[in-house]
């Protein structure tokens, strides 16, 4: 099962707090490595909190932790805290702006079992190790 | 035990820089800070977490810790040797150091960009375009009886805003809550949605076609749909009454409109609209700056060079072109052979494939903060905090510039941003003589 939703990136607590207390520590982890669904599309995909999903753009994908609603979202629409997790499929360019789109973005959502990159440094290192 | 009480410290957290800190000291360390939100308080108690005070270089076989005076002369040696370098970050630093560091970029033909090339750019680019209706914070606070956010959450990024400016101010002339009247315009139902008077959810991407509408209502020429981006045409005539009716309106907005579809373009759409609302009434418009002083970047680069970000030296004076010399643009195109990064982790805030092409090349990173991108440079230059252990300037989101202070020592040895540029730049124009 998948469903089709569009994705909005954005600050949440633990993400700014992260900024101070680092990257590599649990909090942020937990934070940002993570998606806030409506009720109704876990429903559909038959995922509950800290199920895993596998979201995926037409520039990448990334395994992420369903979080706990903290606040609404509707139906079709998934809330991903900034960071290097949903950056991963956030497209670079810019359409002559400068500015990538960090919101308002399809994708695709599925469940998975596993997958989650559980360091930000993993992900670092798979970038120097594409070039 | 010796316990200093500091007043009136400046918070460099966010874009308020909230200037009523009090930070209390017990030798030489901060052990509370009265009136700071949960991000400013974090920040000062935590500062030191994940941090280290060596500089690092990238040798043949590891990581190796070296002396300040190898690091800079390692840093100058790959500046000088690049083509056409990118100096990138700029907004979690004074004001003072955004000066050294255009100095440099206008020294060795580089790009220098700050972090306002993926957060409030599209404004900028917005505002030369149109025009920008404004006044201070204070103003507002005093005067305001219509505040509206749009596509922006304070309650999660600006905690004091609502409080310190806005419906929770005691201000001159508005001094309640009742005064006032709050609207929020929002995909989601946000924190700040939820204290808002009125609340209207906008289908995503959708901003554009909304103040469309609002603009088409407000010169009383008809909606034709029943529904614009998820509001109907009666919420649509309602809101459009209640701005034409205010005395003093002012809309905050936020990342909701600059990075979703249409990006510059909604936000000529929501200056256009308070233009056309300044025909009825008094209305105002202010973008909701995320990083402390990356208002003062804007500042300082205009003031500098005649213009606010993505600025090139390349040709040998200063050149301007949003989508061709923005940081993510110049990466994408496999230009910049060299970076350096200040006060920002754009490793860690870049799309990926943009974070990929920063990393593959030599790379200098100036942070007091052990970030992503300090732990992937090829050199790490540790610096202190300015506004906790250094002084200097930062500008709050209505460009008022306040002092940040300095109210413990940094660690022995650790410089602040603007020693280590000066460093950096003095030994580029001896490698260059």
């Amino acid at each position: 099962m998948s469903i089709e939703v569009t994705l909005i990136t954005g600050r949440s607590t633990s993400q700014g707090l992260g900024l101070e207390l680092g990257k590599h520590s649990e909090k942020y982890k937990r934070g940002v490595a993570s998606c806030e669904l409506n009720i109704e599309d876990m429903k559909v995909l038959g995922v509950e909190t800290d199920d895993l999903i596998e979201m995926s753009s037409e520039c990448g994908s990334v395994v992420l932790r369903v979080a706990e609603l903290e606040q609404a979202v509707p139906r079709g629409v998934a809330f991903t805290p900034n960071g290097p997790w949903i950056n991963s499929i956030i497209c670079s360019s810019t359409s002559g702006t400068g500015m990538p789109r960090y919101k308002g973005i399809s994708v695709k959502i599925q469940p998975v079992k596993e997958g989650l990159v559980a360091d930000v440094s993993s992900l670092v290192e798979a970038d120097k190790s594409d070039h | 035990m010796t316990i200093n009480v500091y007043d009136n410290i400046v918070c460099p957290f966010c874009g308020c820089l909230c200037d009523d800190l009090k930070a209390i000291i017990s030798d030489g360390k901060i052990i509370d800070v009265k009136n700071a939100c949960i991000y400013g308080l974090t920040k000062f108690l935590n500062y030191s977490i994940e941090r280290s005070i060596t500089p690092v270089i990238q040798g043949n076989n590891g990581r190796d810790n070296v002396d300040l005076k190898t690091a800079v002369d390692r840093a100058a040696h790959i500046l000088v040797k690049s083509k056409y370098p990118l100096l990138y970050g700029w907004s979690c630093t004074s004001c003072e150091a955004q000066r050294v560091g255009l100095e440099l970029a206008e020294e060795i033909g580089g790009v220098i960009d700050n972090t306002s090339s993926v957060c409030h750019g599209p404004s900028t680019e917005a505002l030369q375009d149109i025009g920008e209706s404004t006044c201070t914070l204070g103003e507002i606070k005093s005067r305001a009886d219509l505040i509206i956010y749009w596509g922006s959450n304070p309650l999660q990024s600006h905690m004091r805003h609502l409080s310190r400016y806005t419906i929770g101010a005691e201000g001159r002339f508005r001094k309640m809550r009742d005064d006032r009247t709050m609207v929020v315009i929002d995909v989601r139902n946000t924190y700040t949605a939820r204290v808002a008077d009125f609340f209207y959810q906008v289908e995503p991407n959708s901003d554009y076609e909304l103040i469309s509408a609002l603009r088409l209502a407000l010169r009383d020429e008809e909606v034709e749909q029943d529904e614009v981006a998820g509001l109907s045409k009666d919420e649509i005539y309602d809101l459009v009454n209640m701005m034409m009716r205010c005395d003093f309106g002012v809309v905050f907005f936020g990342l909701g409109l600059t990075m979703s579809l249409g990006a510059n373009r909604n936000i000529d759409a929501a200056l256009s609209l308070v233009r056309d609302l300044n025909m009825r009434t008094k209305f105002l418009i202010m973008p909701m700056r995320g990083h402390f002083n990356v208002a003062g970047a804007d500042v300082v680069f205009t003031w500098q060079t005649g213009y606010p970000f993505a600025v090139d030296f390349s040709r040998g004076y200063p050149y301007y072109n949003p989508g061709d010399t923005s940081a993510i643009d110049i990466l994408l195109r496999g230009e910049c052979d060299a970076s350096l990064i200040v006060a920002s982790d754009p490793v860690a805030t870049f799309p990926a494939e943009a974070s990929k092409r920063l990393v593959s090349n030599p790379l200098i990173c100036i942070d007091p903060h052990l970030s992503i991108t300090a732990e992937a440079a090829n050199v790490a230059i540790p610096s202190n905090f300015v506004g906790i252990e250094s002084a200097g300037t930062a500008y709050r989101m209505d460009t008022i510039p306040l002092p940040l202070k300095k109210i413990v020592d940094p660690p022995e040895g650790c410089s602040s941003d603007v020693e280590i540029l000066e460093m950096i730049l003095h030994r580029v124009r001896e490698l260059k003589r």
